[in-house]
Parts: structure tokens; C-alpha cells; sequence
């Protein structure tokens, strides 16, 4: 699943993958596209708070997180 | 948004680290330097003079409260301009021995600045803001290291960095240190062993437009700008010598009370950190518990838009600041939280002064998680 959020500035992209991996089943991953440079801080940082998968990001204003519960 | 439920109380300013309400005794010591201390200090009729005497005992003053040699202090226009002016005129100094400086990866945006102007090597900080000591280590013993800077303790989070730990290393590779002091010097004792110190008056109660740099006799330093006829190193032209006295007797004031503040901020302090993370959710408050500021707290509220934050807070009288990109003039996050790697999103410094009483302090906190619930139920969380 992929989750657009280019153009959206902080914390819109963080709200939206919280609200967002309420359809992912547990295990999988959401990609979340966002180019507001506090994404690559936040949404790692999200992951730990929610006990949730930061898995990387592999391209420039990309992240991806595996749901873990 | 409106917050009509609660009356606003008084005004509170909780962010002395930004600049800290003016002491009473630098009020008084600057409307008596304006009238008896507004003449060149350079020149020899008794206004002069009288003005010569005025700078000699705030420098002496400084020279005390910092406990190192008179002439081993300059003053500066700002604590930024004493910061720069320490890296720069210490680079040059040292331009035969190398062209690196090492820096924290949380030093002051003044601090990072003229690091830009040539080679840099930023040394990292753990998720509670402390110094990587051994890649600190490393940094300062590779060869072409010509400065090393490392701030005192965090202006953003408040955490303090292990500076006597630092300066033995740099001792060993024979890199001299600078150290910046803004945030501790009038609060807490900042630990030897540096060859520069910078603080700023701004910070402990005295006037804006004051800087201080220390410059340890036998450190070489050479300044960036182009100098005055004056024989004295330092920012060329005259000087705010009523902001200067008030400065210096500020600072005399506020380390006579300094430990006793101390205390009973640092119990504020942790006051606000216990309530904080028990009455509002999803909130991360970062920097060391336990080494850190006293007068200093920050905690960043998840899915909560920090500029929003900032001015609900402001409606109910309360003056903080945040390290969030939307509240940023550069719209990018601070770069302390980034280095932190916690939530920048969201964000709010406290920073208390003399003034700040328990009453503030709880007002603050009985307000705070409603206001935290309001925005989040506006974005829908």
C-alpha cells in the first residue's frame, strides 16, 4: 500500500499513516511518500513511539513501515 | 480554534532561553551607565575617563564571575557574534596546524554557520542529546584538526555535555576547545579545561546586544574582521558600554543567587516533566532526565502542529518556543531534534527565569492538555 503525502507539510504526513495503517494487515508494509523534510525525522520517530516497524527509506521522499500491531 | 472555558490567568514567559527578562539590577546598573557612562572610553578628558573606569570594572567583573584574567576577555555584540568570532579568529590562529573543526552535531546555529565557512566534522549525539564521546575521540586526534567547539549543555533540550570529558581529549591531541557557554554561565558551573568560552548576557538577565568571549592566554587568535586602532583584540568599534556595565553586574547578581534558583527551578523542571508525560498522551519529553539544565524542559506532542500549539498557548498567556519546522524560519526542523532522532513535530520549549513561579508553572500545566486534545481532535485524531 502505498500513502501519498507529497505537498503536505508536518505533521499531516504522520497523522495520515497513523490513520492509514488501520487498513494494513499486521506484518505488512505502507510506503509513505512525503517531501517535507521533517518526514525523514518524524516517521521513524512515530514508529518507536507506536511500537510499530520503521523499515528504511529506499529513494528519496519515500518511507516504508511494517505494522506490527 | 477558540479556548473560551478558562479565563486566561496572568501572563506567563516561559522562555528565558531565548533571553531572559531583564534582572532589576541590570536596569538599575544600565540607567546608571546611560547618564555617567555614554562617552568614548578611548579618549582622555574626564568623561572619558570616567567611562574608561566603567569598562575596566566590567571586565574586571566578568573576569571574576568567569574566574580567568581581564585581558583574557572581549566583549562582543551578541552572544552569536562571540560565538563566530571564537571559531573563526581560532581557525585562523591555528591555520598552520590544520584547516578541520570538530563540532557537536547540536551546537548553536552560530556555531554552525561559520562552520560552513571551510571544513567541518560533526560528531554525533545519543537519543538523550549526549556526546558521542569516542567518536569525539576520534575526531579530534585525526590529523588537520585545528578547532573543536562543543556547547556547554543543549539550548533546546537542555541536556549537559560532558565537557570536562571533551576538553581531556582535545588536551591530548593538542586541539584547543571552544565552548559555548550561553545557556549555563549565571545558572551552572561550566567545567576548566577550555581555551574559549563564549556566553551571552542576554541569557542570564542582563541587556540584549552583549556577548563575551574568553579567549585562555597562550591560545592563538587571530581576529576575522579587520581590526580598529585600539590595541586590544576584539569587535572592532565602539561598544554599548551602559549594556556592558549592566551585563557585568547582572551576572554578579544572578551567581549570587544561582544555586539557590537552581534548585528550585530544577524541581519546576521536573514538576513539568512528570505531569507532562502522565496527563498528556502520545508525548515524548526528551533531552536527560537527570543531566540536564535546570531551568530548561522540552516535550513534543505527536500529530500536534507545533505552530498551532505555540499560539493556543499564547492565547492563554503563555510565551514558549519550539524547535518545529513550521515554527522555524528556515521550515526545516531543528537540527538538534533530527540529531536526537525524536519526534520534531509538535514540539515545545519551556525555559524558566527568577520569575517564574509555581503558580505559573501549574497554570501551565492545568491548560496544557486540553489544548493538546483540541488540536488533535481538529486534525481529526
Amino acid at each position: 500500500m502505498t500513502l501519498d503525502c507529497l505537498g503536505q507539510k508536518c505533521p499531516l504526513p504522520v497523522i495520515n499513516l497513523a490513520k492509514k495503517i488501520r487498513n494494513v494487515p499486521i506484518g505488512e508494509i505502507i510506503r509513505v511518500l512525503a517531501d517535507d523534510p521533517a518526514a525523514a525525522n518524524d516517521i521513524p520517530a512515530w514508529c518507536r513511539m507506536k511500537q510499530q516497524e520503521y523499515v528504511g527509506s529506499p529513494e528519496p521522499n519515500a518511507y516504508e513501515v511494517r505494522r506490527l500491531s | 480554534m477558540e479556548y473560551t472555558a478558562d479565563p486566561a490567568g496572568a501572563a506567563a514567559y516561559l522562555d528565558a532561553a531565548t533571553a531572559a527578562p531583564l534582572h532589576p539590577v541590570a536596569r538599575e546598573a544600565l540607567l546608571a551607565a546611560l547618564a555617567d557612562g555614554w562617552a568614548d572610553p578611548a579618549r582622555l578628558y574626564s568623561a572619558g575617563r570616567r567611562a574608561q573606569q566603567l569598562s575596566d570594572a566590567a571586565r574586571a567583573a566578568f573576569a571574576e564571575a568567569l574566574a580567568v584574567r581581564p585581558d583574557e576577555i572581549s566583549l562582543w555584540p551578541s552572544g552569536t557574534a562571540a560565538a563566530q568570532a571564537a571559531v573563526l579568529g581560532a581557525l585562523a590562529g591555528r591555520a598552520r596546524q590544520g584547516d578541520t573543526l570538530v563540532h557537536s552535531a547540536i551546537e548553536h546555529s552560530a556555531v554552525l554557520h561559520a562552520a560552513r565557512r571551510g571544513k567541518a566534522v560533526e560528531v554525533g549525539v545519543d537519543r538523550l542529546g549526549r556526546l558521542d564521546l569516542d567518536a569525539w575521540d576520534r575526531a579530534v586526534a585525526r590529523p588537520g584538526t585545528a578547532l573543536a567547539s562543543l556547547i556547554s549543555a543543549s539550548h533546546e533540550v537542555g541536556t549537559v555535555q560532558p565537557v570536562a570529558a571533551a576538553a581531556d581529549y582535545c588536551a591530548e591531541a593538542g586541539v584547543p576547545l571552544f565552548v559555548d557557554a550561553a545557556q549555563s554561565v549565571g545558572r551552572v558551573p561550566v567545567p576548566p579545561g577550555w581555551s574559549l568560552l563564549g556566553a551571552s548576557a542576554h541569557k542570564w538577565g542582563g541587556p540584549p546586544g552583549v556577548g563575551v568571549l574568553v579567549v585562555r592566554k597562550g591560545v592563538r587568535w587571530i581576529s576575522p574582521y579587520p581590526q580598529d586602532d585600539l590595541y586590544r583584540p576584539g569587535a572592532p568599534g565602539a561598544l554599548d558600554l551602559p549594556a556592558v556595565v549592566a551585563a557585568a553586574a547582572s551576572l554578579r547578581a544572578v551567581l549570587a543567587e544561582a544555586q539557590t534558583e537552581a534548585v528550585r527551578l530544577s524541581a519546576l523542571v521536573d514538576r513539568i516533566r512528570e505531569r507532562v508525560a502522565a496527563t498528556v498522551p502520545d508525548v515524548e519529553v526528551v533531552g536527560d532526565p537527570a543531566q540536564r539544565l535546570p531551568h530548561l524542559v522540552t516535550f513534543s506532542c505527536l500529530y500536534v502542529d507545533g505552530e498551532a500549539l505555540l499560539h493556543a498557548l499564547d492565547r492563554q498567556g503563555f510565551a514558549v518556543s519550539s524547535g518545529s519546522s513550521c515554527t522555524a524560519s528556515t521550515l526545516r526542523p531543528s537540527h538538534v531534534l533530527e540529531a536526537m532522532g525524536v519526534l520534531s513535530h509538535g514540539n515545545v520549549r519551556v525555559s524558566l527565569h527568577r520569575d517564574t513561579t509555581e503558580a505559573d508553572v501549574d497554570r501551565f500545566l492545568t491548560v496544557l492538555p486540553g489544548i493538546v486534545e483540541e488540536i488533535r481532535k481538529e486534525a481529526g485524531m
